[in-house]
């Protein structure tokens, strides 16, 4: 009888030597006889547990981990075959309390299923949103998003049902699905897990908003620093055409719908998402104007939605299960559930979905364990790049868009980076600074020139004392002033968030005296 | 520039007519160019210019906003190690000393044999595994120094 055994095809795992893994555990089956068959699944989000391997059994999959390429033997010895014993034995992986206390609506699948097969994807309640959509008008689509109240994934929170409106409501020969899969902000990779662990339900979610404004074109902004998951996603866009879920007469509704992945070039500007569209047109990735909104002249000058991956895979649940139940989920103005990606110094990193309203202290200690290193939490970056630097004492926020924007940060893409009391937040405020001018589009002046002066007023608060220190400090306020106002995206009009957070909890490492000033 | 080294004319022309007419034809055609040759040398540019009837200034713009296009060739073996955040929080800095020692180069820069281009990216989606850095285009997880060094020989050997 032949043995199923799930090993991750995500690029983490492999990055952890999940492909020695399978090598080595195929070559011992065949070498000892035993027939088994591996399906390379997505990643389940365990990543301290990485490689981490799933056997099946009649009770259900059984989790090992960290497994490595000269463990493949131990796998196939009398007694673990007779008894399920194995030192790197973790148990059942659904009862695992880092997976089991989640709320898994939008990654249910993610290191379940096979992510290219489009029977797994169907046997696991796929395309059960499509064909509810199929059976809808375009306006009761959007009714659904809109009650849905799911606000874009991306970082800016906007209700994605309104943008969906705004397109739906355009007279267009020609209408535009965008995928933004530019996921440049360091500590998140929900995106990427998607792509490379389920990414038929991106598929799905992009035809759901085609069908329900009209347009008949996607496109998926893939970033180049993403090579697996372009493998992923092609493979799964030939599965769906095979299948009849893309092309022409979708399903056999007579409507047609295709995605062509366009593969970005390093420049982090490009996740913003009228530089993303001029990048898709084949130019320099220069931020737009807005007006006009990209829902109303976007690519190409066309309407276009544009949604992040996670915005998008978030649709199909909602159409197949309604607005409502999706929106039972979560709190305040902030609905259903959001995959927190936690990583940097912690002991357990991963994918945490979770409804709105868990505490940031809750998902670094409970779920994370506390530091790596065994040290103290001493700061928290939420939300990337452009993300506030919260300290310890606050981290009984909850998360959720409008409680973390009240503590003076954002909630952008979920990305929680954890530091210990190693770190220098002034060295961290300056690199803020010094990522801002090497990504810069070079459009407004206070985020072009206003970064590099950044670094070099931070540079002389660190060298100089008494009045000409404070001076700077004052000049950098000000700088941070200037770039906010002054700065037409996010880029430009964040970087001074971590900055000023950084001086404002933690004004020592930039050797003034004092505590947290408001 | 290094203009001694050399490049098929024939296959940038080709590229660039093969994907003229597709929308956004110019990334696509940098892209393809960058993925052939592994650069995009200053001399093509005004062959892409002329098959899309764009200024050579356009062009230039395109080639130039991007980090991933290069102006050189690269050395025979390409390091890139992420300086982000969660790596940092990891110990990247560190770990980035160590690389630029052994590999005798900075950031953005090849080693004087050719062996080694180093370069730095900013998040490689890696995040839950710090500090990530990717050798001939192999992503490696919690890498410490000595994990470096060990991935490396066996990538020179491999090639």
């Amino acid at each position: 009888m032949s043995t199923t055994v799930f090993i991750p095809r995500d690029s983490s795992a492999v990055s952890m030597g999940a492909d020695d893994v399978a090598d080595a555990l195929g070559r011992a089956a065949q070498q000892l006889g035993f027939e088994v068959r591996i399906v390379r699944n997505g990643s389940r989000g365990l990543y301290w547990l990485e490689p981490m391997i799933e056997v099946e059994t009649p009770t259900g999959r059984v989790a090992y981990g960290p497994v490595g390429p000269e463990d493949a033997a131990s796998f196939f010895e009398p007694r673990f075959l007779l008894s399920g014993e194995h030192r790197l034995r973790l148990g059942s992986t659904e009862d695992l309390p880092y997976l089991k206390n989640q709320e898994r609506l939008t990654f249910v699948r993610v290191g379940v299923t096979d992510p290219v097969s489009l029977d797994h994807y169907i046997a696991h309640g796929g395309y059960c949103g499509l064909d509810r959509a199929l059976a809808k008008s375009g306006a009761q689509i959007v009714d659904e998003v809109m009650t849905s109240g799911l606000r874009g994934r991306g970082g800016a929170g906007f209700p994605a049902g309104i943008k969906w409106k705004t397109t739906l409501g355009i007279e267009a020969k020609q209408k535009y699905v965008v995928c933004n899969a530019d996921e440049g902000d360091s500590g998140t990779f929900s995106d990427r897990m998607i792509m490379e662990g389920d990414p038929l339900l991106l598929i799905e979610g992009m035809t759901i908003a085609a069908l329900a404004v009209g347009a008949t074109k996607g496109y998926i902004y893939l970033r180049s620093e993403y090579p697996d998951a372009l493998l992923t996603l092609t493979q799964a866009l030939a599965a769906a055409r095979r299948g009849g879920y893309l092309g022409d007469n979708l399903g056999g509704s007579g409507k047609s719908f295709d995605i062509e992945v366009c593969v970005g070039a390093g420049a982090y500007i490009c996740g913003e998402e009228t530089a993303m569209l001029e990048s898709l047109e084949g130019k320099r990735g220069m931020v737009r104007f807005k007006p006009p909104l990209p829902a109303i002249a976007g690519l190409f000058g066309q309407p276009t939605i544009i949604n992040n991956v996670i915005t998008l895979a978030s649709v199909p649940i909602i159409l197949d299960r309604g607005g409502a139940f999706y929106k039972d989920y979560g709190m305040g103005r902030s609905r259903g559930t959001i995959p927190i990606q936690l990583a940097g110094n912690v002991k357990r990193p991963g994918l945490i979905e979770k409804a709105f309203g868990v505490t940031l202290r809750d998902i670094i200690y409970e779920y994370g364990g506390g530091t790596a290193s065994g040290r103290p939490v001493r700061a928290v970056q939420v939300g990337g790049p452009l993300g506030a630097y919260f300290p310890e004492s606050m981290l009984d926020v909850a998360v959720d868009y409008e409680a973390i924007a009240a503590k003076g940060g954002i909630l952008g893409h979920g990305g929680i980076v954890v530091f210990d009391d190693t770190v220098n937040l002034a060295q961290q405020a300056r690199y803020a600074m010094e990522f801002c001018a090497i990504e810069s589009c070079g459009k407004c002046t206070p985020c072009r020139i206003g970064s590099t002066r950044g670094v070099e007023v931070i540079d002389r608060i660190l060298a100089t004392r008494g009045v000409e220190k404070s001076e700077s400090v004052e000049l950098l306020r000000d700088l941070c002033d200037t770039m906010t106002a002054g700065s037409l995206c996010a880029l430009g009009g964040l970087t001074p968030l971590p900055v000023t957070s950084a001086l404002r909890f933690f004004p020592r490492d930039f050797g003034l005296d004092g505590g947290a000033k408001t | 520039m290094d203009t001694t080294q050399s490049w098929d004319p024939d296959a940038v022309q080709s590229i660039a007519l093969s994907l003229r007419d597709r929308p956004g034809a110019l990334m696509l055609i940098l892209r393809r160019v960058q993925d052939t040759l592994g650069w995009v040398p200053s001399d093509s540019v005004p062959m892409i210019a002329k098959v899309l009837n764009l200024s050579r200034a356009e062009v230039h713009g395109v080639v130039t906003f991007y980090h991933d296009f290069r102006h050189q060739p690269s050395g025979k073996n390409i390091v890139k190690v992420c300086r982000a955040e969660s790596c940092q929080a990891m110990g990247a800095v560190a770990l980035a000393e160590h690389i630029k020692e052994r590999l005798h180069c900075d950031f953005g820069q090849t080693s004087t044999d050719g062996a080694f281009t180093l370069e730095a990216v900013y998040c490689l989606g890696n995040c839950a595994c710090s500090p990530a850095v990717v050798v001939n285009g192999k992503l490696l997880g919690r890498v410490t120094a000595s994990r470096f060094d060990e991935a490396l020989v066996k990538s020179v050997a491999d090639r």
